[in-house]
């Protein structure tokens, strides 16, 4: 994609959100909105690569979305009749600080996607196809489920949402403080099936990345939103790297830092920093912190793996999840020497949650190896191997010598 | 349920692959088998021989007919099948997504039809 079909897209979907964020907010339903302004983001998409981003673009689209339900008297009668009132009012509603731009309401659209109504699977996809305008064919490969389920578990989340009052205007601080990790777990999940997912070129991965710095954007108060942009931005950093020009798998251990993304990860440092600022830890700030230690081996050419397991062992207590105890087990094998981090593996072990867990088998492979017993990491590698879903993972955890210990697991 | 996982795959795109390549991707295979087992779902699973070795029969007008070939010509043939047993159709598709055949092939998963018991 050109640069220029990029940054039509990328307004596109930034107005589309904006768009479908204020019409919510003014109390219209979500399939009448969303028909109401399907029309036009698709002519945007197509209109905008070929002649420029128009200067007000929000204007741009709902002039399209009106003259599109003005065309189609058919429409009138499902998208509800107050739909083209809303469409006409919102062209005056422009932000007091912004002219040219709708008041912002897309947090308490992303926080809708992740109310306790809409199943826990539906979450992220809701929010790629509301705020985004992401098509259900798109997500759904992501996510491993076919298109038609994807559109079918769309619908009923959205139908849920309808019985569950739709709550589309912006909470109070508190409520926002109490509804947004959910929100972020979403985006997370979000970000994890994009990078899961290199068919796309990780398309869907930067669009997540998107909606954290959107959400950081948003919620200036909340630490755990900057923190969780910090992440992925360190992630997606990375991302690149994590391959050789012959498209063969790099573990971060062998990843040359040079080809790490340095705007990304100083964008992501920014965020962090704003994030301790306000003084209240939480797992995604912890997990920032583990990423912008390794990001600092560019500058000292050195891991610091004791800070790593300092920060891993905050987050095991704090969220007592089997990925995290398989990744601190990995910085106790540095820290420690192999038999306590296979020690600590094992412990870990006891989820059951990790029989298909890949990481958890290369890890265990990696730390084997070291600890001398060659024929326990070799099943433990055929083990990896069979239950990776990316090739060049697979081919690299066939290939002589084995794995890497890294900290891949993160990003699973 | 028993999911059947259905490997096609070009075969003339086979035979083009160096030993080396065919050696990895068995590799592979071996590895995947073995999750499969290790995790409890395999229940069977095989390679199959080219398609240029099949037959089809069927019973026209009452009289066996036999010919050479597989039953459809297509850009890429059956070349090997497992048949697992998962929770639901979403841990079938993470299998067929871990297996080689997704990357040198394509998988069809379909699920199995659950008969009832037999009659008397």
């Amino acid at each position: 994609m050109t640069a220029a079909v990029l940054a039509a897209e990328r307004a596109a979907r930034e107005g589309y959100g904006r768009l479908l964020a204020f019409l919510l907010a003014r109390g219209a339903g979500l399939a009448a909105a969303e028909d109401a302004l399907a029309d036009a983001f698709a002519a945007a998409l197509a209109a905008w690569s070929s002649s420029g981003v128009p200067e007000k673009p929000e204007a741009w689209l709902l002039t399209a979305a009106r003259r599109r339900l003005l065309d189609g008297h058919r429409r009138a009668a499902t998208a509800g009749a107050a739909l083209p009132e809303m469409l006409r009012s919102a062209e005056e509603a422009a932000d007091p600080d912004d002219p040219d731009r709708l008041p912002d309401h897309r947090l308490a659209l992303l926080l809708a996607c992740a109310a306790e109504e809409v199943e826990q699977a539906a979450r992220a996809p809701l929010m790629l196809q509301c705020v985004l305008g992401l098509d259900a064919a798109r997500i759904a490969s992501a996510f491993l489920v076919s298109p038609s389920a994807m559109g079918q578990r769309l619908v009923r989340a959205k139908r849920r949402l309808a019985a569950g009052g739709g709550r589309f205007a912006l909470p109070g601080r508190a409520e926002v403080a109490a509804r947004l990790p959910a929100a972020l777990e979403a985006i997370y999940a979000a970000y994890a099936a994009g990078a899961a997912d290199p068919a796309d070129g990780g398309a869907l991965a930067g669009e997540a990345v998107w909606l954290a710095r959107l959400s950081a954007a948003l919620a200036p108060e909340e630490p755990e939103a900057a923190g969780l942009a910090a992440l992925l931005l360190h992630l997606e950093a990375r991302r690149q790297a994590a391959r050789d020009g012959a498209g063969r798998y790099v573990p971060l251990s062998a990843q040359d830092p040079v080809r790490w993304n340095a705007p990304m990860q100083a964008e992501a440092e920014r965020l962090l920093r704003a994030a301790g600022a306000l003084g209240r830890p939480g797992r995604f700030q912890w997990e920032a912190a583990v990423q912008s230690v390794h990001a600092a081996r560019r500058v000292t050419g050195r891991t610091d793996w004791p800070a790593i397991r300092l920060l891993y062992d905050a987050l095991l207590a704090a969220t007592g999840s089997p990925v995290v105890a398989v990744n601190r087990a990995v910085a106790v094998a540095e820290t420690e020497g192999a038999p306590a981090g296979l020690a600590a593996l094992h412990a870990a072990a006891a989820d059951a949650r990790l029989a298909e867990y890949q990481p958890y088998w290369a890890a265990l492979a990696a730390l084997a190896a070291r600890a001398g017993d060659a024929p326990a990491a070799e099943a433990a590698r055929q083990r990896a191997a069979g239950l990776a879903t990316d090739p060049a993972l697979r081919a690299f955890l066939l290939r002589s010598g084995g794995p890497h210990c890294d900290a891949r697991a993160m990003e699973c | 349920m028993q999911a059947m996982l259905l490997i096609y795959s070009d075969e003339k795109a086979w035979a083009a692959r160096s030993q080396e390549e065919k050696g990895a991707i068995y590799g592979a295979y071996m590895a995947y088998t073995a999750a499969l087992k290790e995790a409890g779902a395999l229940i069977s699973g095989d390679p199959l021989q080219p398609s240029m070795t099949a037959h089809t029969v069927r019973v026209a007008a009452g009289a066996p007919q036999v010919l050479d070939g597989p039953y459809a010509e297509t850009k890429e043939q059956l070349a090997g099948y497992y048949l697992i047993e998962v929770e639901d159709m979403q841990a079938a598709l993470r299998w067929a997504a871990r297996c080689p055949g997704a990357t040198h092939g394509v998988m069809e998963v379909r699920p199995v039809m659950v008969m009832g018991p037999p009659p008397g």
